[in-house]
């Protein structure tokens, strides 16, 4: 239902923008209806920038991201707003989410001016309730509420019952789950899960692999704003192919096995990848890599 | 090294009143351990921690000893813990690697410090290259201004400067929380170096990503709401926990190799009390599905198996 | 509108003493201004004593100048001129300071780098050179005159405090939020973004009124202030031209001094407390 086709995005930066930052190169993945994907990468990596292209918050500088088949960036005004019907998004700072000077709910009251101009009060009542009931929200205990009276478990929940709300196809939730704390976590990873057996497709944007291979059945690695390995979650965290996904699959921190020993993967000086300022921009030597199939549903980049 | 901690109470001055942030904290720490120290946010790990070194406003002494060492620690006196800190007890402070001063150069800094601490004689110029070494950080990077360095390289920088003068306990307060997963790993190998070259004796590991502590940390000591819930090895926390509270949240812990489908997860139903006016006995009662009539009294913290202390009425019952 | 931070802001406000003390200065010089020319029979340039100068008594509240002025006259006339320019002055500076601000910091990208090229060639324009210069050139000019010259010359300051606050408030997420809403662009300014800025706005507006003040002090001090009507500044101006320090007329420069100083240091000080009260991180314990 989502398509990226080399997606990329450019940033001017330096003054009067002289120098270009690749943040997301030639992105190329899909979503199907029903269906949950982890996008992964670490910090920089370009993958909050995928989401927000995703929802129209960014714009594209190559490529195309397309909704059933029709490009987005064509959207304008009642398409756009048709769009946010079935796409979403929720980000990782529940209590940024809020405008704190006004009351949590007031988000509902926006929604209906916006989407739902000519609906009865009692009949928005009760959409408003089974919203809320749908993400496990006590109507009574968090309505009429302050952002600051509620906490990051609750709030989150909240902006996820935007989407119970809209009925949408697509959520794009952008790390929703790592401010919060560990007992609360692993209750909004579920309700994910289960908005998902309800036909909900989710864009599970992380770095966490850990979350990613709880919830997701297919994996998107990213590094540097590239795609580096893609397919099944069995196969791309059981079987990992790229270099830097079994890099992070090696440092990934478990409770079912310790590191294997100390390894000397720091050289005198720092890794290439943790170098200040490195090579975020630049274009990798030897040509730009490609996705090619190792096994059914299972993609590596190799060297051009 | 040895680090007794006695019936320590230190609460948190605000406008409304007290916050209990700790609330009773008895445990030792043996020689060569590294302790982790987990907890969700308002257990009151980092201000155990911080109590041990820098007991200020806004938090207040209210009672308790620590011993360090054969020695008492005087720290609800901020100018005598002077003596201890650096030289005996330690600490790498969360946001440190973003608390360096941006217009001075690492070695200026360090310098500066030095002279500060009047520790000259101990930090001569080749101690302090080979601890650089020990971090694997280039020798110039005492030319460099810390934007010129990497979350990993000023983490490693920090843990330098912390470390100069030998500190008998490292207390690290969430150290790995901003680095992403390899230089997380690299890290936290490293603290485990220091300990093992004999730099420092002990730590503690303040964290709230317990599967961290599960790779390095010899020993986990749990918290709830300011109170002590359990302390015990690291294998037997995660394998084979006994209170309430740290069964169901090691259980709530994603891992790789767990996936939704095969085994759903359970979170913790609830939320953490509010603790300027905590809930009268054990805090956890609230949201403990074994909780019964003793709970309203605070459990003490008591040695169920040869260094494995619990806070649970409930587990007492059969060990009596 | 109804926001939690409404009731809460007035019950610190009206506790916070830094808050108190300044508001009631100030608003005692301005109730001064109102009623004080009604007080008085003499306008300010009428020449009443025959004596010339002579200190306080009972009929001259303040004395008169070497002339023969009613200084209180004078006075009372010239605290409205000094609220008239820091109004007019600072509500022209904190307007142009908030549109140029608000502007570049949402807009970003090039439109922010030229705004911010306008906000420093502002600030470093030598405004007393232009001043010379247009004085030279206006013959006759009024106290509105000047004051729009300092509103038009005052504002980078503010500018820059709003550019940072948008800023700030734009990279929030509840504003994607807003959008994700299908709100309009300019809906989200006024409904999420504005209200939030409100504190900013009224402390800027104070910082602006306290500047003007002051501003058209010490230019009508140097002698470039207006050439029609009285000022305190320019009460200062002739006290030194005739001579008053060495003749120990205290009673021509002091008030007018005086006054200038109290009403812009209880601006300041009501400015520190509205800014403890806005933000809960400053208030002591």
């Amino acid at each position: 239902m989502l398509r990226l086709d080399g997606v990329s995005k450019v940033y001017k930066v330096g003054t009067f923008g002289g120098k270009e930052l690749r943040a997301v190169r030639d992105v190329t993945f899909d979503v199907k209806d029903g269906e949950v994907v982890s996008l992964i990468g670490e910090s920089g990596s370009g993958k909050t920038t995928i989401g927000k292209m995703i929802l129209r918050l960014l714009s594209v500088a190559s490529g195309t991201i397309s909704i059933d088949g029709v490009d987005i960036s064509t959207f304008k005004g009642e398409a756009l707003k048709e769009f946010y019907r079935k796409v979403q998004g929720v980000f990782q700072d529940p209590f940024s989410s809020f405008n704190p000077i006004f009351k949590a709910d007031k988000m509902f009251q926006v929604l209906r001016e916006e989407f739902y101009p000519d609906m009865e009060g009692r009949d928005w009542d009760k959409k408003v309730d089974d919203s809320l009931k749908c993400v496990g929200l006590n109507p009574d205990h968090v309505l009429h509420k302050f952002p600051h009276q509620l906490s990051g478990g609750q709030l989150q929940r909240f902006l996820i019952s935007r989407a119970c709300l809209l009925e949408i196809n697509l959520l794009v939730a952008d790390e929703i789950i790592s401010m919060l704390d560990a007992s609360t976590r692993i209750d909004v990873l579920n309700l994910l899960a289960d908005l998902k057996s309800g036909g909900l497709s989710i864009l599970f944007i992380t770095h966490d692999l850990s979350l990613a291979y709880y919830i997701s059945e297919r994996a998107i690695i990213l590094q540097r704003g590239r795609v580096v390995e893609m397919g099944s979650s069995e196969k791309v965290f059981q079987n990992p192919l790229h270099p830097y996904t079994r890099m992070l699959m090696a440092s990934v921190p478990r409770l079912d096995k310790r590191w294997e020993g100390v390894e000397q993967q720091l050289g005198h000086g720092a890794q290439p990848s943790e170098m200040a300022g490195g090579p975020a921009g630049g274009d990798t030597p030897g040509g730009e890599p490609e996705l090619v199939e190792a096994e059914p549903d299972h993609f590596v980049a190799i060297a051009g | 090294m040895s680090l007794q901690v006695e019936n320590l109470r230190v609460y948190y001055q605000t406008l409304r009143g007290d916050v209990k942030a700790l609330d009773g904290a008895t445990f030792t720490i043996e020689d060569r351990e590294i302790m982790g120290l987990a907890g969700e946010s308002g257990c009151g790990k980092t201000t155990l921690g911080h109590s041990l070194i820098r007991l200020t406003a806004p938090l207040r002494y209210v009672e308790g000893r620590v011993i360090l060492d054969g020695a008492e620690l005087p720290i609800a006196d901020m100018a005598r813990m002077d003596e201890f800190r650096m030289k005996r007890i330690s600490i790498i402070p969360q946001y440190a690697m973003n608390a360096l001063n941006p217009t001075r150069k690492i070695g200026t800094m360090t310098q500066e410090l030095i002279r500060s601490r009047r520790m000259e004689a101990e930090t001569s110029p080749e101690e302090l290259r080979r601890r650089l070494d020990l971090v694997r950080l280039p020798h110039d990077v005492l030319n460099m201004y810390p934007i010129e360095l990497s979350g990993g390289m000023k983490q490693r920088m920090v843990m330098v400067l912390s470390t100069l003068l030998n500190p008998s306990l490292l207390i690290a307060d969430e150290i790995t929380s901003a680095l992403d997963v390899a230089t997380q790993k690299a890290v936290a190998e490293m603290l485990v170096e220091f300990r093992d070259r004999g730099i420092v004796k002990s730590m503690i590991v303040i964290t709230h990503d317990v599967s961290i502590l599960y790779q390095v940390a010899d020993s986990i000591l749990v918290m709830y709401a300011g109170q002590l819930a359990e302390k015990a090895s690291t294998e037997t926390i995660i394998r084979s926990p006994r209170h309430p509270y740290t069964k169901m949240l090691v259980s709530s812990l994603p891992t790789v190799g767990v996936r939704y489908a095969e085994h759903k997860l359970a979170g913790i139903p609830g939320t953490t009390p509010l603790l300027l006016d905590p809930p009268q006995g054990c805090r956890f009662r609230d949201r403990c599905p074994v909780a019964f009539r003793k709970c309203v009294e605070v459990p003490p913290f008591l040695e169920l198996a040869k260094g494995h202390w619990v806070a649970c009425w409930k587990e007492f019952g059969s060990h009596a | 509108m109804k926001t939690a931070k409404g009731s809460e802001f007035l019950f610190f406000a009206l506790r916070n003493p830094k808050l108190r003390v300044g508001l009631t200065v100030v608003l005692f010089f301005l109730g001064l201004s109102l009623i004080g020319p009604l007080l008085t029979h003499n306008a300010p340039f009428d020449y009443v004593n025959p004596a010339g100068a002579d200190p306080p008594s009972s009929e001259y509240w303040f004395g008169t100048t070497t002339f023969g002025q009613d200084v209180f006259a004078q006075f009372v006339e010239g605290l409205r001129a000094t609220f008239l320019v820091g109004l007019i002055g600072g509500g022209l500076g904190t307007l142009i300071g908030v549109i140029v601000g608000f502007t570049a910091g949402y807009r970003g990208g090039l439109v922010d780098e030229a705004l911010n090229m306008l906000t420093n060639i502002v600030l470093v324009i030598p405004t007393l050179a232009v001043l010379l210069i247009i004085t030279a050139y206006l013959e006759v000019r009024g106290v509105l005159i000047e004051s729009i010259f300092i509103g038009l010359t005052a504002w980078p300051w503010t500018a820059r405090a709003i550019r940072a606050q948008t800023f700030s408030l734009r990279s929030r997420e509840f504003v994607d939020l807003a959008r994700l809403s299908g709100m309009k662009s300019s809906k989200i300014v006024f409904t999420e973004i504005a209200p939030n800025m409100m504190s900013y706005l009224l402390l800027a507006f104070i910082l602006q009124f306290g500047g003007a003040t002051l501003i058209a002090a010490t230019l009508d001090f140097i002698g470039l202030g207006p050439t029609t009507g009285i000022s305190l500044g320019l009460m200062m101006n002739n006290a030194v031209l005739w001579g008053a320090l060495y003749l120990g007329m205290w009673w021509w420069f002091v008030p007018p001094g005086l006054a200038i100083t109290t009403i812009v240091g209880a601006l300041y000080v009501t400015n520190v407390g509205l800014d403890e009260v806005f933000n809960p991180k400053l208030r002591e314990m």
